[in-house]
């Protein structure tokens, strides 16, 4: 059984966002960056997914500048077998970002391409059900755990007030989230493993981008809050403030 | 080209509150380009009523898809009729809403339509005739304002961002009979859990009590439970991801960057210390609260209003005081 994780870099989710000097992109200096937490939610999920099957492979991709081969060394370490770095821009349009990625997995014969729900920086949640329309395949968005069993994928989702159980025909593309696939951590032979890793580099598919940002802005600071008071005492004046300066009650 | 169309999900029967707040904002960009403002409504069973509703947020037409394979989201059922009913109607704008059906609905649209998708947007008008729309990134870290080339041009909006105005208008409803092809749907669902009786999401809740690490012990959540129910309809619990991975409370429940990300009109952040990946959740509720016993806990630097103290002494009290409020109004 092969799976194929689609992967991105992004900045960690710690870190401070400054806008840069052009006002269209982040300031980069000083960011560091990470395999976007839900997509290592995903390569989890694939490598339990193959461990399970007993045979096939993970395959990762990620469309991005040079710098992506380093995220893909991440998740080789944690136990991927080989990589590939589709050279491009990773825009806000996510149709054009599913198209190159598309234009990779089209061709390969994975049964399962396993997405991230969302992406860390763009926060779009889009890509994957995207991806899923373009091959035609089926897709099941924000799975917290799935069995795969000879023709079909189970997936657990979570919903607004409860929880679906999906079942799905193979191939399929799932967007996975937070749930059962708490990542490993990549041992000290895993990194020395994913060094010599297979990691394939060629240029992404050309596709334009429809979706430009005219300028990213610093959210408005909120207004300093105020602290009412300390311990129960604090009520009243608390409840008054909220039914009548806040309109909130 | 100038006309715009809401998707006005609904859920059982009934119309979800962030419907009326799609078609209220089609229907100021369709001021704002000169055209006029319509939603499309599926389901299985009698929508017409709920449908008639939407005309008092500014829909001049209802278009009422009903079969009886559409009583529940099926994106492989949803997905071609929604297309087909953007391209048959030559719609210029489409907003769908930002939930859970929402963001596995409109990405499939955008690529069956073949064009680009602004998610989870929480900033629209029209300026000079062209969209303006801003959405936030890195968790609302920042603000990003898009140019997006390409006609029709698909939005979803973050629900109760925006506060649909009641008005006097009325729509025609226009039902029509949706093609569905069963036979070629890879996906079904074959089982549905509802978490708790009825529980209120926190994606849907206009008012959300959050509980952290400082509740100490699951057993303690009567308390948040009854500050809940001092306060009455439209409020949800909520939790922060240490007492979600902690096994206390389910990850439906979870606000933050691994969580959900919500905007109520009220959020109470109740021995929560305020991580970075907890305010992605939350920062852009209209108001917060914090009760925390550590004056320099983080949270307190986005509260609008902050008590230091013990919650398990303050919370009570708040939701006797609200208790008597509500007794007194
Ligand atoms: C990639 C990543 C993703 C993450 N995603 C999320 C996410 O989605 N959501 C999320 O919430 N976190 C997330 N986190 C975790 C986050 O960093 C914090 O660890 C978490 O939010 C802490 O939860 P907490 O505030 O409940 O606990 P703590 O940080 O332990 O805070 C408990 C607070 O309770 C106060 N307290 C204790 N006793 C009392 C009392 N009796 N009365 C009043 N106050 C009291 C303490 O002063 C303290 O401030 C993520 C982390 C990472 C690395
Ligand atoms: N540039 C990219 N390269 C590889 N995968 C991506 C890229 N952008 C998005 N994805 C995948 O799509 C998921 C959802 O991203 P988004 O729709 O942008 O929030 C991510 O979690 C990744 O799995």
């Amino acid at each position: 059984m092969d799976v194929i994780v689609c992967v991105k870099r992004v900045p960690d989710t710690e870190t401070r966002i400054k806008p840069s000097a052009a006002g269209t992109e982040i300031d980069s200096s000083g960011v560091k960056y990470i395999l976007s937490p839900y997509d290592e939610f995903a390569v989890e999920a694939a490598l339990r997914t193959v461990e399970a099957a007993g045979s096939g492979e993970v395959t990762l991709v990620t469309l991005g500048d040079a710098a992506g081969s380093e995220t893909l060394r991440s998740g080789l370490a944690m136990g991927a077998d080989k990589a590939i770095l589709l050279e491009g821009s990773s825009t806000m349009d996510g149709l054009a970002t599913a198209k190159a990625l598309v234009a990779e997995i089209e061709s390969a014969d994975a049964q399962l391409v396993l997405l991230g729900v969302k992406a860390a920086d763009d926060d779009q949640q889009q890509v994957g059900p995207m991806v899923g329309t373009l091959l035609g395949r089926a897709c099941v968005t924000g799975v917290t755990s799935f069995t795969v069993t000879e023709d079909s994928v189970r997936c657990h989702r979570e919903v607004e007030g409860g929880v679906e159980v999906v079942e799905a025909s193979l191939p399929a593309v799932l967007t996975i989230t937070k749930g059962t696939y708490e990542p490993r951590y990549a041992s000290l032979k895993g990194i020395m493993a994913a060094k010599r890793k297979p990691m394939e580099t060629k240029p992404a598919a050309d596709v334009a981008a429809r979706i430009a940002v005219r300028s990213l802005t610093s959210p408005p600071a909120r207004a300093a809050g105020k602290i009412v008071g300390e311990g129960p005492d604090a009520v009243p004046e608390l409840v008054r403030l909220l039914r009548e300066e806040a309109n909130a009650l | 080209m100038a006309d715009v169309l809401a998707f006005a999900e609904q859920r059982d029967g009934s119309l979800l509150g962030v419907a009326r707040e799609a078609v209220w904002v089609a229907a100021r960009l369709a001021e704002g380009l000169g055209g006029t403002a319509h939603a499309l409504v599926l389901g299985a069973g009698d929508l017409a009523d709920a449908a008639a509703e939407l005309g008092r947020f500014g829909a001049s037409s209802v278009l009422v898809g009903q079969h009886t394979a559409l009583g529940e989201y099926n994106p492989d059922a949803y997905a071609p009729i929604v297309a087909e009913q953007v391209r048959s109607g030559n719609f210029g704008t489409v907003v769908f809403p930002a939930t859970t059906t929402g963001k596995d609905l409109a990405p499939r649209v955008a690529a069956l339509l073949d064009v680009p998708l602004a998610t989870d947007v929480t900033g629209v008008e029209v300026e000079g005739g062209a969209i303006r729309i801003v959405r936030p990134v890195y968790s609302g870290k920042a603000f990003a304002e898009l140019d997006i080339d390409a006609s029709p041009t698909l939005l979803s909006i973050r629900p109760n961002v925006f506060q649909a105005e009641e008005g006097e208008g009325t729509a025609t409803i226009a039902s029509f009979e949706p093609a569905v092809d069963e036979s070629s749907w890879t996906q079904r669902v074959v089982e549905r859990k509802a978490s708790g009786e009825g529980a209120l999401d926190v994606a849907e809740a206009t008012i959300i009590v959050s509980g952290g690490r400082g509740m100490k012990d699951p057993e303690n959540w009567n308390v948040l439970e009854d500050l809940r129910d001092a306060i009455g309809d439209g409020v949800a619990l909520g939790a922060s991801r240490a007492v979600v991975d902690a096994g206390w409370r389910p990850h439906g429940e979870q606000v933050g960057q691994t969580g959900k990300t919500v905007a109520p009109k009220l959020y109470f952040a109740l021995g929560i210390s305020g991580a970075i990946q907890h305010l992605a959740g939350m920062r852009t509720s209209q108001t917060i609260v914090a009760v925390n016993k550590d004056p320099d806990a983080p949270i307190f630097n986005v509260a609008d209003y902050g008590i230091v103290g013990d919650l398990f002494e303050v919370v009570p009290r708040l939701a006797e005081e609200i208790r008597a409020l509500k007794a007194r109004s």
